[in-house]
């Protein structure tokens, strides 16, 4: 049982990754072509009943049909449908015709005279709807023909007037989609058919039917989306249907209004009831806001949602939409937003401590006071209160978008935003941090307003937290007093959360760096420095000194009277948190102390960037040194690799370009290292150490390529052909070395010709490449092709051999930005102790985060790897949602891992670890060869390089301790 | 044949009308009476507890005369004399209520009945078998599930926020209608929604309007208020005391502090009394679509009321240091277990007390919040109090924008307010009259406010008929009315409009036609047929969409109507038109006459 369990397990969560060969499904259809239409006919002939014939048609319809055989098929299913007595079946045939005018490559015009005879006589309505449907797509394949066009639209105006719902809907569709937009066309052939589209739509706005209402917009906004200016005289029509009885009028009817709302903001409206006019883009956003308290939800959240890209109205009202007048007893109140903010300026602190103290002041005329304003009055304040979560988002979103055009308005929404911060639906939190980040540009926070923003620090969601502080990145804080407070609840936020580390010293740089002036009071209490005492020295490795020395120093940057507040072991770990921690501390320039013993003097600093400077001239070294003595350039390969992986640490901006060309020539050294083996000619079964050496270092260039094609973003095709010339030479290796250890000729044959066939693809591949490759291995292999081709194998090995010696050194240029994945896992953390229990045979959940850098299409590509101590290992593949997208380049990786596995009799540890799944198919060479030359080849033999399918492992594995135990019995 | 009908209104006894305290209405619509709530009044011990029944025992048994009750939701002003009116008074006739009501109902009026009968003594009171008796007349409803009470009554139920079950009814009886909201809340809290009813255009909305005149603050600086401040007590190692009743806000305030727990990871327990608020949460757990978006969508994975970090209270907690916060009951401090706690920790400046709603006046309760700080107790003992007092109002009513939110959804004819305070009352009436331009009534308790109604009265229509007169002329139009020809027959009490052929029919009757003649005289020297002629192309000019023939026989006909000229006998130079029509074609027919006794254009052709 528990091994069927486990099967099963497995089969539901590890999927294995086939390709997949299509193109052969379509090749047996043309066996059956031929006899389609006859089938067809002879079926329905065949036919006794209705029911008969509608299950012909239904089995009909599920094959596809040729383009060739459309037409036929056509021509027989109208026959039947003119004998046809059965409304059902003519249903059915009439959907049938509209799907196969839909064939690709087929041009329905030859089929549409006939499918407008049949509306003739038909008498059914179900039938003519679907009829009128046909012609909506017969019409929308040939939207290019007018003529056509024009004769559909009077075809569907002379049955408006049908008394089904279903025809008039179609109808309208019909003339939505294909009516006369162009202005000049719609002249011309205003003589024949004399109709004004929008006049006949509008015309339908009244109509009886709820469904045929909306219809009537919907075919309203697709002229509008077609092109066609909808005229103004619409817009009184409009309003009218806001007070429809139906939501989806209402829904639609919004949608409308707002359309002409952008059309003629300027033009001028008449208030009805008073003699006043405003412009028609307030008045419309008046209308959408009244129906953000619709009693439907759907038409709340598209009131909502449009509210946001209104951006003409005037800032009156839009500032009204935050405005609910509170009153009580008939007495003027204020809103605790209002006496939040009078608390703050008048100085005070704490709030409610007194019973009444939000006790209402002035007496209300009541004649002033309007319950229900036509106005926009408190739209936002309605809709942030929704009971429905999509309404309230819908709304967070509007505010952002009206907020970013208007920063007035940015100051006044704030307040509505912060409140949002405690929503009960974690999706509205986020959301609305997010908008307040985008919209802090405009706004500085009061010191009310983030003591709210900083209380949800304390968030058990991640999610929550991590968006907090990118907030806080971007915010304005006004005083010392916010910026200390900012402090002291990141840090309380960093001891109940030591996982927020990284995000909280990023989010405490940017602090510094906006506000160094706030920052400079505070800093002999941040330090704690006394001016007599000399104080204990802060612990280095504690997490919160670090996160306030982030927040000093790079405060510091800008305010050059701060370094005097330093005391001496100040210095000396800036000096040290600048090396260690090189993205969070700036540079400082740091006059007359010795003991900071900066590397980047500020000499230097005003030119280039020294490290940049000094990646291009360790590489020229390499470069311009390759006929040294063998051993020498050994060592300067080494040298040279150690100080790029170096630098790659040090430089968190030059990482990617270092590692690259570090991996190069950790390539470069290894082939210099198999070739230089002083054994190579000495007959083979001897040393078979030596070999193994070799093998090994073949082997690694391979994998040392594929990481260098596929786990760098921002990789060119000149570095694809080097890396690819690369794998070439290890290939060779490999060759000679499998020569040097088999005996016999056999298996060398194949091995040969496939390394062959190789070098040609890459001939074919990188041909405009070529000429940059003079001296190389490949342009010497290939001037001796015709040598190679026709020669024996033991040959071809030893030519292969004295090439490879002989090949010089390419030089591999560098590309502007180059970024190496990167993966961490957070979660688990592999230091548990304690094993996680769970019964075999049964499945235990794995909640696995971690963060992905500079991956490209991370849902096709990333996947967890997890190795059972039997060496077992087991590829699962995260679903696309568990990837999320925090910022550009920036992954996060929150999904659960299955395990399972037989009785253990004590916990023993598995490793999980992020593979990164590439396939050369998808590679920029692969894609560069033209489509035909793919199909010439695939004739021949397939191409060695495609297809290669691989993973390779980018994050640090993470050991989690397992027990299954055995099922009690 | 407009025939009036009326809805009559009467509240009994004080409280229902303009007052807050027990609600009890009387409905008489088209001859089928209905009783709204049946509340209670808390203030009082005697017989003003209960409404006033003579009023309706005076013409015979209660059964007889009522047709069915309906009761909104289980706060004990809304059915805490419901046992007392079925089974003291007399009553064997359906009672309505939601499942949540019906289920909660009972514990409610069990808790009241003990405090009266065992802890103060009262006798001549309702018994538990009494309770349980009038359960059993009770019918459950579901929600927009219309229930038939008899052949013309129907009944349905809307949701209304404000508690769980809570629901607003609408009463019908052919085509004429009354909205009864019972307490409701057009904003959503952290346990419920908000109210809801569809345009469904009622005759009458009976609304309560206990904050008629307020307009309330976003609920949601109240709730972080609240929150920042349990935190902040219990951050600096202090005890929060909670005093609530066992029912309602107690649920929300559980929801709000549970799911802040939640989020912020903190340790600190909360506990809250057991007992009733044990027993309701029981069933909070249970009526699960009763509850807000939020519960409902997670309660996959967790029922919110499930509660993680709430626990039941014990008597000894009470002393174990550490934070921690108490929902303790009754909610004013006046008695029982908050009492005993506050007296703990008053003592304790790092302690808090939040009292979540309104204190009656005497109350420990309203003390506090009035400033006092020193409070004498049982025994002349003298309590300081150096806790901290904080008052949030969390109440479930809505307010003026909300009452006329609702009026805005239902579009009703007729609003009718009831369980708020006269003077409140007439500035929200006011309000109503502006807006809506309705009628708004407030009747006193024991009045009777009638109001009448327009009732529209459905007729049945031959389908060919119909067919046959919308095919005439353009589209039929939903706002305009539309003019038929047919004939009415009212026969055995219904109403039916068929063709003037059937009606004949059907009657037995004979066709008789009826035609109009005219004549006209028309000045014109020339000969007859050149006067048809030029009468035709005057006719024809004008009358561009009828169809005007020229017959061969010298006359004109227009659609069916005739026109015949001949001369004068006397006079050669006056033409007599003749112009004959049926009764049917009356517009055209009189139409044409004056058109023609305009005479003729004075043209040379």
């Amino acid at each position: 049982m528990a091994a069927h369990l486990k099967k099963r397990v497995y089969e539901e969560f590890t999927k294995v990754v086939q390709q997949q060969h299509e193109d052969l499904s379509a090749k047996k259809l043309r066996l059956t072509k031929p006899s389609k239409s006859a089938a067809l006919h002879v079926d329905l002939c065949k036919a006794t009943s209705p029911a008969d014939a509608l299950q012909y048609l239904l089995q009909f319809a599920r094959k596809p049909v040729e383009v060739e055989s459309v037409e036929g098929v056509v021509r027989i299913l109208l026959e039947h449908y003119y004998k046809e007595n059965d409304a059902s079946v003519r249903l059915k045939i009439a959907s049938l015709l509209g799907l196969l005018s839909k064939t690709a490559g087929f041009s329905p015009d030859c089929i549409m005279d006939d499918a407008i005879n049949t509306l003739q006589n038909e008498k059914s309505h179900q039938v003519l709807a679907q009829l009128l449907d046909t012609l909506l797509v017969i019409g929308t394949k040939l939207t290019e023909n007018a003529s056509v066009r024009m004769r559909l639209v009077e075809v569907a105006c002379k049955h408006l007037t049908d008394s089904s719902h279903g025809v008039r809907n179609k109808c309208l569709q019909l003339i939505g989609c294909l009516g006369p937009v162009e202005k000049g066309v719609a002249k011309e052939v205003e003589s024949q058919a004399a109709k004004d589209v929008q006049k006949i739509i509008g015309d339908h706005f009244n109509d009886q039917d709820p469904r045929v209402r909306t219809a009537a917009i919907k075919a309203m906004l697709q002229l509008h989306e077609r092109g066609l200016k909808l005229q103004q005289a619409i817009y009184s029509q409009a309003c009218k249907l806001l007070a429809d009885d139906y939501e989806q009028v209402r829904s639609a009817a919004v949608q409308l209004i707002w359309v002409l709302s952008q059309l003629y903001p300027e033009s001028i409206v008449p208030i009805p009831s008073s003699n006043e006019e405003i412009r028609l883009v307030d008045d419309a956003f008046g209308k959408i806001c009244h129906m953000v308290s619709d009693g439907s939800w759907v038409v709340r959240v598209q009131a909502a949602k449009l509210l946001g890209s209104m951006q003409q109205v005037s800032s009156h009202f839009l500032e009204q939409t935050l405005d609910k007048k509170l009153m009580s007893d008939l007495r003027r109140k204020r809103t605790a937003h209002e006496r939040a903010k009078e608390l703050y300026s008048s100085g005070e602190f704490s709030s409610g401590r007194k019973w009444g103290d939000d006790a209402p002041k002035e007496e209300i005329d009541t004649g002033a006071v309007n319950l229900i304003e036509s106005g926009a009055c408190g739209a936002f304040v309605h809709g942030l209160e929704d009971e429905m979560y999509e309404v309230r988002i819908a709304a967070v979103e509007a505010l952002c978008m009206l907020a970013q055009s208007s920063p007035s308005f940015a100051e006044k929404c704030l307040d509505f935003l912060v409140d949002m911060f405690n929503d009960e639906i974690e999706e509205v939190r986020l959301q609305s941090i997010h908008t307040m980040r985008k919209i802090s540009n405009n706004i500085t926070l009061r010191e009310d307003q983030l003591d709210t923003v900083l209380a949800v620090l304390e968030d058990s969601s991640r999610d929550i937290r991590e968006a907090l502080h990118e907030l806080l990145c971007c915010t304005n804080v006004s005083t010392k007093e916010g910026i200390h407070l900012a402090l002291v609840e990141l840090l309380k936020n960093l001891t109940k959360y030591p996982t927020d580390r990284e995000s909280i010293w990023k989010c405490l740089k940017f602090l510094g760096s906006r506000h160094p002036t706030l920052v400079l009071p505070l800093v002999p209490e941040l330090l704690s420095t006394h001016p007599f005492f000399d104080t204990p020295e802060p612990d280095m490795d504690d997490p919160a000194y670090i996160a306030v020395l982030v927040l000093i120093f790079n405060a510091a940057k800008s305010c050059p009277t701060m370094p005097a507040l330093f005391s001496d072991h100040t210095f000396r770990h800036y000096a040290y948190l600048r090396d260690s921690l090189s993205h969070l501390v700036p540079p400082l320039r740091l006059p007359g102390r010795k003991l900071v013993s900066s590397p980047v003097s500020p000499s230097i600093t005003s030119h280039e960037d020294p490290s940049q400077q000094f990646l291009h001239q360790s590489l020229e070294r390499v470069y311009n040194l390759q006929h040294l003595d063998p051993q020498g350039v050994q060592e300067l390969l080494e040298f040279t690799i150690r100080d790029l992986q170096r630098l790659g640490e040090l430089q968190s901006e030059l990482a990617g370009m270092a590692d690259f060309t570090a991996t190069y020539l950790q390539c470069q050294l290894l082939l210099i290292k198999a070739l230089q083996e002083k054994l190579w000619n000495v007959a083979a079964p001897l040393y078979l150490k030596q070999n193994a050496l070799a093998s090994a270092a073949a082997k690694q260039i391979l994998e040392e390529t594929y990481k260098m094609e596929f786990m760098y973003s921002g990789v060119e095709s000149r570095q694809v052909v080097i890396i690819h010339h690369m794998r070439l030479q290890a290939k060779a290796l490999q060759l000679i070395v499998t020569a040097r250890t088999t005996r016999g000729v056999e298996p060398l044959f194949g091995m040969c010709e496939k390394f062959l066939q190789e070098v040609d693809s890459f001939q074919r591949c990188f041909i405009s490449e070529l000429p940059h490759m003079q001296g190389s291995f490949v342009d010497k292999l290939l001037d001796l092709m015709p040598r190679l081709v026709t020669s024996k194998p033991s040959e071809v090995v030893k030519i292969l051999q004295t090439t490879l010696r002989q090949s010089t050194f390419l030089h591999l240029p560098l590309p502007e930005q180059l970024h190496r994945a990167t993966a961490n896992i957070i979660e688990p953390t592999g230091e548990s102790d304690n094993p996680l229990r769970f019964t075999s045979g049964l499945v235990v959940a794995l909640d696995v985060d971690a963060t992905l850098e500079h991956v490209q299409d991370p849902q096709g590509t990333v996947k967890v790897q997890v190795l059972y101590p039997d060496g077992q290992a087991q590829v699962i593949h995260p679903k696309p949602a568990d990837f999320r997208n925090p910022g550009p380049g920036r992954h996060r990786l929150i999904t659960q891992v299955y395990l399972s596995h037989t009785a253990w009799t004590e916990p023993c540890q598995i490793e999980v670890r992020l593979l990164l799944a590439y396939n050369s198919n998808r590679s920029k060479a692969s894609a560069k060869i033209p489509k035909s030359t793919w199909s010439e080849s695939l004739e021949a033999l397939p191409q060695p390089e495609n297809g290669i399918e691989g993973t390779i492992p980018f994050s640090k594995p993470v050991k989690v301790y397992i027990m299954p135990k055995p099922a009690r019995r | 044949f407009p025939e009036m009908s009326y809805l009559s209104f009467f509240c009994l006894g004080p409280g229902a009308g303009q007052d807050v305290g027990r609600s009890c209405i009387l409905v008489s619509i088209a001859g089928k009476n209905v009783m709204l709530d049946c509340g209670m009044h808390m203030g009082y011990n005697d017989d003003r507890r209960f409404p006033d029944f003579s009023y309706i025992t005076q013409n015979g048994r209660l059964t007889d005369f009522l047709d069915c009750v309906i009761i909104s939701h289980f706060h004990l002003d809304h059915c805490g004399a419901l046992p007392y009116f079925s089974e003291m008074v007399g009553y064997d006739g359906p009672i309505y209520m939601t499942h949540p009501t019906k289920a909660i109902c009972p514990i409610l009026l069990e808790d009241y009945r003990k405090i009266t009968v065992d802890k103060k003594g009262e006798t001549n009171f309702f018994t538990s078998q009494m309770i349980k008796d009038c359960m059993k007349k009770v019918v459950a409803v579901h929600l927009h599930q219309t229930v038939q009470v008899d052949e013309e009554l129907e009944i349905k139920a809307y949701y209304a926020g404000h508690v769980l079950g809570a629901a607003m009814f609408q009463i019908k009886v052919g085509c004429e209608s009354v909205v009864y909201t019972g307490d409701y809340n057009m904003t959503p809290d952290r346990h419920l929604g908000a109210a809801w009813i569809d345009k469904c255009r009622p005759d009458l909305l009976i609304s309560e309007s206990t904050y008629a005149t307020t307009i309330r603050d976003s609920k949601r600086c109240r709730e972080r208020d609240f929150l920042k401040k349990v935190h902040e007590t219990v951050e600096r190692g202090g005890k929060v005391l909670i005093p609530v009743f066992a029912l309602g806000r107690a649920q929300e305030l559980c929801i709000l502090l549970e799911t802040f727990w939640e989020r912020m990871n903190l340790k600190a327990p909360i506990y809250f009394s057991t007992g009733l608020t044990e027993k309701a949460n029981h069933y909070y757990k249970l009526f699960i679509t009763w509850t807000n978006q939020k519960i409902r969508k997670t309660f996959v994975q967790r029922n919110m009321f499930e509660f993680k970090h709430i626990k039941a209270f014990d008597r000894a907690f009470a002393d174990n240091p550490g934070p921690m916060v108490v929902f303790a009951t009754p909610g004013m401090l006046h008695a029982g277990q908050s009492l005993q706690i506050f007296r703990k920790w008053a003592g304790n400046e790092k302690n808090m007390v939040i009292m979540p709603g309104y204190c009656v006046q005497g109350t420990v309760g309203h003390k506090i919040l009035s400033g006092q700080r020193k409070l004498e107790m049982e025994g002349r003992q003298i309590l300081e109090v150096k806790m901290q007092v904080e008052y949030m109002s969390f109440s479930a009513h809505a307010d003026a924008k909300g009452i006329m939110q609702l009026i805005r959804q239902a579009e009703p004819r007729n609003v009718l307010l009831v369980h708020g305070e006269a003077k409140k009352m007439e500035f929200l009436k006011q309000k109503i009259e502006q807006e809506f331009h309705v009628s708004c009534y407030m009747p006193a308790n024991g009045e009777t406010t009638t109001i009448f109604t327009n009732p529209s009265i459905p007729v049945d229509i031959s389908l060919g008929l119909l067919k046959r007169e919308t095919a005439i002329g353009l589209l039929p139009d939903v706002k305009k009315p539309k003019l038929m020809h047919g004939t009415l027959i009212m026969k055995d009490n219904s109403f039916r409009l068929v063709s003037p052929e059937q009606a004949l029919k059907e009657l037995g009757l004979a066709e008789h036609q009826l035609r109009f003649t005219c004549r006209v005289h028309i000045q014109d020297p020339r000969k007859e047929h050149e006067t048809v002629l030029r009468v035709y192309n005057h006719l024809k000019g004008i009358l561009k969409d009828y169809s005007v023939q020229h017959l061969p026989d010298g006359s004109i006909t227009v659609e069916s109507i005739l026109i015949q000229a001949t001369a004068h006998s006397e006079d050669q130079g006056t033409k007599v038109l003749l112009v004959s029509w049926t009764y049917q074609d009356e517009e055209l027919g009189s139409y044409l006459t004056s058109l023609l006794k305009k005479g003729l254009p004075q043209s040379t052709s």
